[in-house]
This record gives C-alpha cells, sequence and structure tokens, in this order.
C-alpha cells in the first residue's frame, strides 16, 4: 500500500465520504474508488472500477477475478454515527458503550451545565439546539438518533427534524403515554401517524431494563439489530427491474 | 477500536515516525473464521501489532511475513486453515480457513 493510498483512506472518512480501495494481488497495484471518481493504475480499468461501485453499494469487501487477474476490493464506508440529544445521565452510559461498539458518538444539549466534556470524556459534544446541531450535521442513513431529555421542548424539534432526514434509526426515551402525548404534539406540526411510527418509543428492547447502564444496552441492543436488518436488505441480491 | 481506519491511523503515525511498517488484511473466508474480510492488522519493524487477523491464532506467523515483506517490499498471499500443514502451530481452532494479503506501506 502506497502512503498517498493511506492518506487518502483517512480523508474519507474524516469526510463521511464511502471510498473502495482495490489492490492487485499479484504486485499490489492500487486503485481508489469513490461514488464519482476514481485514481490510481486500477481506476484506469472500467470493469475494476464498476466492480469496486457494486461492492461499496452493498458495503461487502471481496475479491473478484477480472481479466484472469485476482482484485481485492476493501470497501470502506463511514462509521454508523449515533447522535445523543440529552447529556443526562443515560446519555453517560450510552455514550461510551456506543463508542466501544465503533459508533461515531455525539451528545448534542443546549444547557451549558449538561454538555460539558468532561461529563462525556472522548466523544464530541454539542451545545445547541438539536435542530440546528442536526442540520449543520447533516443526518444520513448510517446515523442513529436517540432523545434522552424527557423535555418535549428539547426532543420535540429534535424528532421533528430527524423524521424529515434519512436516519436508519430514531429512538425516543419515555413511557407509553408520555409516547402517546408526543404522537399528538407532534401532529400538530404536520408529523403523519405513518412518519410517527419510525420512532422507537417507548425506547429499546424490552430486556427489564432499570438503570442507566441497562437501559443503555437496551438501546444499543435495538440500534444493532435494526442496522444489521438495513444491511441485510441491501446484500440481499436484487430482483432485475422489469 | 480494532476498525479498520483506526488500524490505518496507527500504521500512518508509524509511518510519519519513520518506521517500516506493513498492512495484512483478510481478502478471502471459508467458514467459520473470527474476523470477517477486510479485517486488517498492522505490524511495524520491531513485531508491534494493532488490529486482528483472528482471534490471535494467526497473528504469530503474520507478523513473521510483515517482517519479511517490510525487508524485502514484496506482497505475499498466505493461507492459513485446517488442511494447512502446520495446522497444529497456526490453525484456525474454529475449523475455518482464511487467505491473508500482507503488504508493505511504501
Amino acid at each position: 500500500m502506497r502512503s498517498e493510498t493511506l492518506a487518502a483512506l483517512q480523508e474519507a472518512r474524516t469526510r463521511r465520504q464511502a471510498v473502495t480501495l482495490a489492490t492487485r494481488l499479484s504486485d499490489g497495484a492500487e486503485g481508489l474508488i469513490y461514488r464519482d471518481m476514481a485514481n490510481g493504475t486500477l481506476a484506469e480499468d472500467p470493469a475494476v472500477v464498476s466492480a469496486a461501485r457494486h461492492a461499496m453499494e452493498i458495503g461487502r469487501s471481496e475479491t473478484v477475478d477480472i481479466g484472469g487477474q485476482k482484485i481485492f476490493l476493501n470497501v470502506y464506508v463511514p462509521p454508523p454515527r449515533l447522535i445523543i440529544v440529552g447529556a443526562v445521565h443515560i446519555a453517560q452510559s450510552l455514550a461510551p458503550m456506543a463508542t466501544m461498539l465503533e459508533f461515531d458518538v455525539t451528545v448534542v444539549d443546549p444547557r451549558g451545565a449538561w454538555a460539558t466534556a468532561n461529563r462525556f470524556p472522548g466523544v464530541k459534544v454539542i451545545q445547541d439546539w438539536a435542530d440546528e446541531a442536526f442540520q449543520a450535521m447533516g443526518l444520513d442513513a448510517s446515523t442513529a438518533v436517540v432523545t434522552l431529555t424527557h423535555d418535549p421542548k428539547l426532543d420535540d424539534p429534535a424528532l421533528e427534524s430527524a423524521l424529515k432526514s434519512d436516519a436508519f434509526y430514531i429512538g425516543a426515551l419515555g413511557s407509553r403515554r408520555t409516547h402517546a402525548k408526543r404522537r399528538e404534539r407532534l401532529g400538530e406540526v404536520g408529523i403523519t401517524d405513518e412518519m410517527f411510527s419510525r420512532i422507537h418509543g417507548p425506547v429499546g428492547l424490552n430486556i427489564g431494563a432499570k438503570s442507566p447502564a441497562e437501559i443503555a444496552v437496551s438501546i444499543l441492543g435495538q440500534i444493532i439489530e435494526v442496522r444489521a436488518r438495513c444491511l441485510e436488505a441491501l446484500s440481499a441480491p436484487k430482483v432485475a427491474a422489469a | 477500536m480494532s476498525d479498520a481506519l483506526e488500524v490505518l491511523d496507527q500504521v500512518g503515525k508509524w509511518k510519519a515516525s519513520g518506521k517500516g511498517v506493513a498492512v495484512a488484511t483478510v481478502i478471502t473466508t471459508w467458514g467459520s473464521s473470527p474476523r470477517p474480510v477486510g479485517s486488517q492488522l498492522g505490524v511495524d519493524d520491531s513485531g508491534q501489532m494493532v488490529g486482528s487477523v483472528s482471534g490471535g491464532c494467526i497473528e504469530g506467523a503474520v507478523v513473521q511475513e510483515a517482517l519479511a515483506a517490510i525487508k524485502d517490499g514484496q506482497p505475499r498471499l498466505l493461507d492459513f486453515g485446517v488442511t494447512d500443514e502446520q495446522a497444529w502451530d497456526v490453525g484456525l481452532a474454529c475449523g475455518g480457513k482464511v487467505q491473508v494479503f500482507v503488504e508493505k506501506v511504501s
């Protein structure tokens, strides 16, 4: 691997950009293939570029045979992102556990006393209203959002904004009663029942979680489950369109 | 953690500090194997490791090949599995087979 290739892979991650590194196993020749561009020796072969984009699409690294040469396609997709709204006690368990699961974690809370770096070592902390922070971050299909504040004036705008994005998971802490009231409030700002049904609430798998750490496990269990289903659906063989 | 790009971050740091470095990547798996295709192990010229290509079963052998690749600059394709004659030394306890590509960072 060339040092330039290494630097390009790191840059792609910083920009949350998917890339496939193609390597010819006989001599180590390389090509970097992005969604909208490609460079390096192997990028000159359209068959390699097309195989690399397919691998990226289904999110799976693999060795392929192209023109009698074995080419390894290594897909680098940005890590999934978890945005936690509410720098509360549960968030203090959720953030480090999600980091361990290789999520790129951001905690958002407009309240200065809560959103401090020393309450959340090692993760990004943004002191701002969630809807404004979301706009700056851009929620993509590899983003999960969880609201934990219990306070409608903090949670509702976050959920409203998340529901209008491609986020693969949206969860909201609160009892069934709280969730029913939430449905009414969000209905008044134009969130239909169909849109609302994307929210996992009460949040998390039903494992009888009580403590903040247990609740964090139940939330992460559910996020892992939903994500695995999404990835499975992506890699399933597609029926050719008529 | 062990995310492939974090392995490459460490590899980049070693390289920037002037060390010889190699990267080993799982490129094919058959049957049950502990780490998926694309998993990487970075090795520096003193034998330090970051990441993993198995549950610890073959890292020792991979590091030896990585050190050789750092010396001669040639990429290598390694096969490990129960049918390997070195099965007792570097076999996979899970009974799977893996193919690992080792290359120097130039």
